[in-house]
């Protein structure tokens, strides 16, 4: 059989072998406990499994790393999510008066999912992907991951492959995951610039003056959009896109544009013509005339799925959840080499369970040496070695160096902490 | 309030002392004493004020010369401090007088706000809009600097250096600064968490996690404290009610007093099993609103509706009649004519047909959606067919939908022309006028249910609930009648007294 294939009947035998011997306990664990800065972080996190045939079961909780390992390899979870940190252990919350049952804190999340996108992309639909639109999510990533860092402030931005056809993004640091539901909401209708839903055709609309967050988007936009817009989904081809496009522009602009396109049929020369419509307007009306770039924010800017945003409960699929679609395991994503990142060349679970079946060189030996070993030590070190043979690999790896950076971060704390033990 | 113990320590007046700005954070409570009728008019014209406030909001952008007007006026009929300086020699209430019914209004609905989540969050939005406009109308601006000094507010300037080096970020990011102004004016660096209406509305430059606010915009600041500060004293409130609420006398008011910011609840379900599932395809042409008619035209045509919209039609269908059976074999129905079979509907979507039922999960038997919420809250996005057809649809997308629903050329432009000024429900009632070939209709619009009751009755189509709605009304009327024939007859006596105010304040509301 050949790796790459999935077959969604096959997930429940590999399920067992990947929390077994593959998924990144240890990493997931430190991420989860961030450093202990905080009691009770890990044990009042809520975990939530969708078992076989849709069976959800929610509030779940875990005082250990090595209590969840038991818990997901007896169970074998088609899919885990993540929920908010709690005022109690969420396994015990019927055991408490109700009310006093809160969700406190958890990171601030980004739901970008490509169905959003319908309206604006030729190539698929609905759940399917190519690289053509995969373009989409390359800039959406850029454009929040800027205004994230540099307006917001936030430094621990963890984007994650959700394993079909979307990214999602937590922001961990200790003041994202503090926010207020009404704090969350306004990052996010910040940062939320298309709008309306069905019912409505012009779906950006720019006011004097154009606010710097808008600027720097613009200028992402721009670097994709000859290539992704204008050639890629050749929006300014077809007479039925061509249409839509025309439907974002005041009535004038449109009469004319439609009439000087009879003459002109390469997309790049009638985006320029659009281009010098607006300079036109621009020059001439009193207010704001921004259509040009209105349509290119319609096209290319993220669209958020606010509501996922907003919730401090809000449950978010895990990162190295597999999807079970899919089978491509949700792994974090390397900004540095986010051109490149293909969401097809995403392992599956298929894959690396081959990969771990296939013999290497110098096994026999190591095995020996292993024998003479303390046996849980080797069961340890034998995991690491597992997933190192896998193209999961990378992926741990890069998930490492994040850790590592927020590690950084709280080291200060920790040691403040200790110091003011040091002196009772 | 303490009404016993510290009124002891009241020695000198100090009213004079207490009221010398127009507005106040409201930090100490009064401690004079004051008669129980006194105390009542208070509350409920505070309340009355605080309703105009709601009302103006959804009608007209916030702060806009209507809006400010409007609250202008209403604050002066129910005499409260209105501008700068108002001595009415009309009345004979002094400004004096004005700012001490404000104090003391203020914390008697405290008492009255305190209880729930839901009621302390309307009485905050509303207090902070109320707060916004004094902010801006009543003080002077050399008043708002004296007001920031008394109350102790005080935030980090940035230095001239970094202005002129942010320059152009800051005329960008604000209407309140332009070249000329930006070098005079104060720019405060305050954590983003702190502005965060300037921050939704993105209307202030933001860097590493700092909003930048120029002086001008200060209030929303002075609002965020205010908001905060208020939030924090009603859950102070909350606990120390137990002790008011052994008052008999005060304790019936104050539950009336919160119990009035609802406005009738739709959730009450009077006529169940009154409608059948084939009756729902004729009754969404003739008597639901635009909005529940988009909902289910979308849900026939795509046998999908995503979450927002089922629940914005799921409960108005639960609020006309549909009883728990009937939604679920409605939903389930529609659905499995597209994408989803009968097994994944009972597994992923007929639970929360039976949680708007309050059957599942924490129970609550949730209510239907009114103008209001459906107009503000969770705006639809791609994908969704619900919020307000009015508000939330281009103009000349409702346009061709109003000309297919057969709405004459110039019953279209009245429409058109009301959503342009931001009048939504009112051009939802425009249009309920001009499909049911009535002029001047006796009600407000400000919920779908009462949209589709309203219809009913117009049409004379389901006699059951219009007979109800009869009696109850005539019941009400009766009521009405002999509160106030009693109060007028007997002297009065302090219960009755209560009755007519409290009919008041309902017929009040039934006009609001």
């Amino acid at each position: 059989m050949p790796s790459s294939d999935y077959d969604s009947a096959c997930l429940p035998d590999l399920l067992p072998l990947y929390y077994r011997r593959l998924f990144p306990f240890a990493q997931y664990y430190r991420w989860l406990n961030y450093g202990g800065v905080q009691k009770n972080y890990f044990q009042n996190r809520e975990f939530s499994f969708t078992l076989k045939d849709d069976i959800y079961v929610r509030y779940q909780s875990f005082s250990t790393q090595n209590e969840l390992e038991k818990e997901m390899q007896k169970i074998n979870p088609f899919k885990i999510d993540i929920g908010a940190v709690y005022s109690h252990r969420p396994n015990q919350h019927n055991t408490v008066k109700s009310g006093t049952f809160q969700a406190l804190e958890k990171e601030l999340v980004f739901d970008i999912d490509m169905t959003d996108y319908d309206d604006v992309r030729s190539c698929c639909s609905a759940a399917d992907i190519c690289s053509k639109c995969w373009t989409l999510m390359t800039i959406a990533i850029r454009i929040l991951d800027r205004a994230l860092r540099d307006d917001f402030g936030f430094h621990h931005l963890l984007w994650v492959y959700s394993g079909r056809r979307g990214v999602h993004c937590w922001v961990c640091d200790e003041a994202a995951r503090k926010l207020s539901v009404a704090a969350r909401s306004a990052v996010a209708e910040y940062l939320s610039l298309v709008k309306g839903g069905e019912e409505t055709v012009k779906k950006v609309v720019l006011t004097d003056p154009i606010h710097p967050f808008i600027r720097e988007s613009l200028w992402v936009v721009e670097q994709y959009f000859s290539q992704y817009a204008l050639q890629a989904q050749d929006i300014l081809g077809r007479k039925e896109s061509v249409d839509k496009v025309l439907a974002l522009m005041p009535e004038d602009v449109k009469k004319e544009l439609q009439q000087s396109f009879q003459q002109e049929k390469k997309p790049e020369t009638r985006w320029k013509m659009i281009m010098e419509q607006a300079r036109k307007k621009q020059g001439t009306a009193k207010k704001g005339q921004y259509f040009e770039k209105e349509i290119m924010l319609q096209y290319c800017y993220p669209r958020l799925d606010v509501n996922v945003s907003k919730g401090v409960n809000h449950l978010l699929k895990s990162p190295f959840s597999v999807h079970p679609k899919t089978g491509r395991i949700s792994v974090p994503m390397d900004l540095k080499e986010l051109d490149k990142f293909d969401p097809f060349a995403v392992p599956t679970i298929s894959l690396i369970c081959e990969e771990l079946d296939r013999p290497r060189p110098g096994e026999e030996e190591e095995k020996s040496e292993e024998t003479k070993e303390n046996e849980k030590d080797a069961a340890e070190r034998r995991k690491i070695r597992d997933y190192k043979r896998t193209s999961l690999a990378k992926y741990v790896r890069y998930f490492d160096q994040f850790l590592d950076g927020m590690a950084r971060s709280w080291k200060g704390q920790l040691l403040k902490k200790s110091d003011l033990q040091k002196e009772f | 309030m303490q009404f016993s113990s510290r009124r002891k320590k009241l020695a000198t007046n100090p009213q004079t002392e207490l009221y010398t700005q127009p507005l106040q954070f409201y930090v100490q409570p009064p401690l004079e004493n004051i008669s129980l009728s006194e105390f009542e008019t208070f509350a409920v014209d505070r309340l009355k004020l605080l309703k105009t406030v709601e009302n103006l909001g959804v009608s007209y952008v916030k702060l806009s010369e209507n809006y400010l007007s409007k609250l202008e006026s209403e604050s002066k009929n129910l005499n409260f401090p209105y501008k700068p300086e108002s001595d009415d020699k009309k009345s004979g209430s002094t400004e004096c007088d004005k700012r001490r019914k404000d104090h003391i209004s203020h914390f008697i609905l405290r008492l009255a706000y305190c209880q729930t989540e839901d009621l302390r969050r309307w009485f905050i939005q509303q207090e902070v809009d109320l707060f916004r406009f004094r902010f801006n109308t009543v003080l002077l601006s050399k008043q708002k600097l004296e007001f920031l000094h008394k109350n102790e507010l005080h935030y980090n300037t940035i230095t001239t250096e970094e202005k002129a080096a942010l320059k152009d970020k800051l005329i960008n990011s604000s209407y309140a600064v332009s070249g000329i102004t930006v070098t005079d004016q104060d720019v405060y660096k305050v954590p983003f968490q702190d502005a965060l209406d300037l921050v939704r509305t993105r209307k202030v430059y933001l860097k590493a996690g700092y909003a930048y606010i120029p002086h001008q915009d200060i209030v929303t600041i002075v609002l965020n404290d205010f908001r905060t500060k208020l939030s924090k004293a009603l859950a102070l409130t909350a606990r120390s009610l137990p002790a008011v609420h052994s008052d008999e006398r005060l304790q019936p008011l104050l539950n009336h007093l919160s119990h009035a910011y609802v406005g009738q609840d739709y959730s009450i379900q009077k006529n169940v099993g009154k409608i059948s599932l084939e009756q729902i395809d004729s009754l969404s042409g003739k008597s639901f609103p635009l909005c529940m008619r988009q909902l289910h035209q979308a849900l026939r045509e795509n046998h999908h509706l995503r979450h927002g919209g089922r629940m914005q039609y799921g409960l108005f269908l639960k609020g006309i009649g549909l009883s728990l059976e009937q939604a679920l074999q409605f939903w389930r129905s529609e659905f499995i004519r597209g994408k989803v079979d009968a097994d994944k509907f009972d597994k992923a979507y007929a639970y929360s047909v039976r949680h708007m039922f309050g059957k599942e999960g924490k129970r609550t038997d949730y209510t239907p959606y009114s103008c209001m919420k459906v107009i503000l809250s969770n705006p639809p996005s791609q994908g969704d067919h619900h919020g307000c057809p009015f508000r939330h649809s281009d103009p000349d997308l409702l346009k061709q939908k109003l000309q297919v629903y057969k709405v004459s050329p110039s019953g279209i432009n009245q429409i058109l022309e009301l959503v342009k000024g931001m009048h939504y429900q009112l051009a939802c009632q425009k249009y309920f006028e001009l499909t049911h070939n009535i002029e001047d209709p006796s009600f407000s619009l400000n919920h779908p249910n009462q949209y589709f009751i309203e219809s009913q009755k117009v049409l004379g189509g389901g006699k059951d609930i219009k007979r109800e709605m009869d009696t109850s009304q005539r019941s009400q009327e009766n009521s009405a009648a002999k509160g106030s024939t009693a109060a007028r007859e007997a002297a009065p006596n302090s219960s009755q007294h209560l009755a007519e105010m409290t009919e008041d304040l309902e017929s009040f509301f039934q006009d609001a």
